[in-house]
């Protein structure tokens, strides 16, 4: 209609927030040489000092990884990577020396993650927060480890954990995941770098929530982190994961796996909230996001539920999936995902039904705008042995302008006559009726936007801890800035 | 307040010319009433004040409070005052009707150079309105519009006007849709509204919602021109004779 292209050309010269975190930090880097072979593997593996148990794990997912074919069924397409000409491993010089404490980490570090709105002084922190700040391949500072020790809780980098917990990562390591998963998982496994580990110990409720915040900053870099979490019985804690990167014109690779294992009536709670550099109007730049999070709940009565806010990347791969292993354990994914300009997200979730008694709730809304395209794709499987296990699912596609696209992909399979899988669908568009309406009242094109993409996603916000809650709304808003249709 | 001289208006994707020379002046503290049969460009004159896209103005004009009003946006309209209640009400659903009125209320307040409201004063502020148009406070509760019968939409309208404080309202068809008493509870809650300063367009093809908003004009409008105007006797006669006379003449 004439009255949108107008509405969309009037609303492009509205200046034009740009992605805010794209800047960079000039800071001395330690690299290893471009390219991927099983020394860049060894380099790897050396660097983190790691004992000979996980150098082999390493050379045995990357030797089957070379007989890997990249999967080409997501709704999403780019030039084919060249896996060769990215360094796989990249930290500041200044960690070399394994800084003890805060005050002697390189203040360009900090002063990186202050403006980021991520203060790693825990004077400075939101209180009842403690953060895993990982830099490029490295973490750099851990807040509020002290006092989570004198709970028993176990929260460090996963390489930390590598040398002083090797019993714990031995035993969960690729059991949720395992290397050779997927392509982007045995990737991972051959080169990951950093990330978090978190062991709950049994009947220990977490006294804060625990977050990692993941900064690619080194040029041709890919980021691989590997992130564990383990509940154990009666435990539980509560997760949030943040990443940004700067504006570069290159693309740029992150290929995550996370793992979640959650024992008898334990709760793991694990929000995201993506904020990848998603490349600038035309399409240039932006971080290939192929990410592989899965959750195993092997205890009865446990409970997983992934929340994620995807606002960035150029393309996004990403199925958070939960294994309902227990009888009783229940999964849930509450997702928003918002595509604009030229973004591809081909994302949603996976719940399979082993045991009794279980149960998923899938909440996915999707906004897409510009010239983005956007895809849930989402598998129930309910196995011989789930007796009367309940899915419901809900997918709600929002649009905005007529030059983008949602498609809705659910697999359903059902082997247990008992089970129940409830699937709801909708789509709609964001009208100029309803932009009139709030404009007659007295609101400007992007407020009404904003309030009506809010009320959109609200189910889902609800789920995000409170002090994040806020964080993702705001980006909600920026994400969608010039996009009005 | 409103001088409308000449205006001719015509729908943007096809060109054809719904407004054909419109001349109107409104002052305050007056309530007009248009009136005419279908087709002859009553919601078009709301959509056009209010600033609608989708519309060309070809010539003419309309000046508010001594301001060009077409050449302002739609929000800025409503911060000079206009307030258009709507025919069919957009629903926005997830949107709470409270914050959508909060938000509305405070970019008018913040466009007025007044200070924002906060939550607990509006709240308040919100539930007196209610109240005082009997209006059930639950309704702020629900998402905007969503789910509401015809009757609760146009009380929503009301509500909503009387949140905003407008100078100048344009009611279009608000009767449409509404029994008896929905209509007399829509009618007293625009009566409550009016006073010296404000003045009212009400736009209708029937002439039942001027027993209960008593006009001071009447204007019957055919084929995009006001082709009569009276006092409310001129309503009475268009409730004998209907149309027929001013359908001919088009």
């Amino acid at each position: 209609m004439a009255a949108t292209a107008d509405t969309v050309e009037r609303v492009k010269k509205i200046s034009v927030e740009t992605y805010k975190y794209g800047f960079e930090t000039e800071i001395e880097m330690d690299r290893i040489p471009k390219g991927l072979n099983e020394d860049i593997v060894r380099m790897i593996s050396a660097k983190k000092d790691e004992p000979e148990w996980l150098l082999q794990w390493r050379l045995e997912a990357y030797r089957r990884w070379t007989q890997m074919e990249e999967p080409d069924w997501a709704k999403v397409s780019f030039p084919k990577i060249d896996y060769n000409d990215y360094y796989y491993y990249a930290a500041p010089k200044s960690m070399g020396d394994k800084p003890k404490s805060l005050d002697e980490v390189d203040p360009k570090l900090l002063d990186t993650y202050k403006r980021l709105g991520i203060p790693l002084d825990e004077q400075e922190r939101l209180a009842g927060v403690a953060v895993d700040a990982v830099f490029d391949s490295v973490s750099v500072a851990t807040t509020f480890k002290h006092k989570l020790e004198e709970v028993g809780v176990i929260f460090m980098p996963i390489s930390e954990a590598v040398a002083k917990h090797p019993e714990l990562v031995r035993k969960y390591l690729g059991t949720v995941v395992p290397t050779t998963d997927n392509y982007f998982a045995a990737l991972n496994s051959a080169v990951f770098t950093d990330g978090s580990f978190v062991y709950v110990p049994k009947g220990v409720r977490c006294p804060m929530e625990l977050s990692t915040y993941f900064r690619i900053n080194a040029q041709e870099t890919g980021q691989f982190e590997r992130t564990l979490i383990v509940c154990d019985d009666d435990a539980y804690v509560s997760y949030l994961e943040g990443c940004t990167a700067p504006m570069r014109d290159e693309n740029q690779l992150h290929a995550a796996v996370v793992e979640l294992v959650a024992m008898d009536n334990s709760e793991i709670k694990y929000s995201t909230v993506q904020n990848w550099y998603p490349g600038d109007e035309n399409g240039k730049g932006g971080i290939y996001n192929f990410v592989t999070k899965r959750a195993q709940c092997r205890g009865v009565n446990s409970k997983v539920s992934w929340t994620q806010v995807e606002t960035g990347s150029a393309v996004t791969w990403k199925y958070p999936s939960c294994i309902l292993q227990g009888d009783g354990s229940q999964g849930e994914f509450y997702s928003i995902a918002i595509t604009n300009n030229l973004q591809q997200a081909d994302t949603g979730t996976k719940m399979v039904h082993v045991g009794k008694n279980t149960r998923s709730r899938i909440i996915s809304k999707g906004i897409s705008a510009g010239r983005s395209d956007q895809t849930y794709r989402g598998l129930v499987k309910m196995l011989p042995n789930a007796k009367n296990a309940r899915n419901f699912t809900q997918c709600d596609s929002l649009l905005i302008g007529d030059r983008c696209g949602a498609h809705t992909v659910p697999y359903i399979e059902v082997a247990n006559p008992s089970a129940a899988v409830e699937h709801e669908a909708t789509t709609s568009k964001v009208s100029d009726d309803q932009l009139f309406y709030c404009r007659q009242r007295g609101m400007n094109e992007e407020k009404a936007l904003a309030l009506i993409v809010n009320g959109f996603v609200k189910e889902v916000l609800q789920e995000l801890p409170m002090e994040f809650a806020v964080e993702a709304q705001a980006l909600v808003e920026i994400s969608l800035e010039g996009s009005v249709g | 307040m409103l001088s409308i001289q000449n205006l001719h208006a015509q729908i943007e994707e096809d060109g054809k010319e719904i407004l054909k020379g419109l001349t109107l002046e409104i002052n305050p503290g007056e309530v007009h009433a248009i009136m005419g049969p279908n087709g002859a460009g009553k919601s078009t004159l709301g959509n056009v004040l209010a600033g609608k896209d989708g519309y060309v103005i070809t010539e003419g004009s309309v000046f508010y409070k001594g301001q060009d009003l077409l050449a302002l946006e739609v929000e800025e309209r409503a911060h000079a005052g206009l307030f258009l209640a709507f025919q069919y009400p957009v629903e926005i659903p997830g949107v709470q009707m409270l914050n959508f009125l909060r938000t509305c209320t405070n970019e008018t307040r913040a466009a007025r150079g007044l200070p924002e409201l906060s939550g607990m004063d509006f709240l308040k502020l919100a539930r007196a309105k209610a109240a005082e148009l009997k209006i059930n406070p639950d309704m702020l509760k629900r998402s905007v519009n969503s789910g509401f019968s015809g009757g609760e939409k146009k009380r929503a309208e009301v509500l909503q006007m009387a949140l905003l404080d407008p100078q100048f309202a344009v009611l279009d068809e608000t009767d449409s849709g509404l029994d008896i008493d929905a209509l007399r509870i829509v009618a007293e809650g625009v009566n409550a509204l009016r006073d010296d300063k404000r003045s009212f367009l009400v736009i209708t093809h029937y002439q039942r919602l001027l027993d209960y908003i008593k006009p001071d004009h009447v204007h019957v409008l055919a084929d995009g021109k006001i082709v009569r105007s009276g006092g409310p006797e001129l309503a009475m006669e268009l409730e004998e004779r209907g149309y027929v006379d001013y359908e001919k003449a088009a």
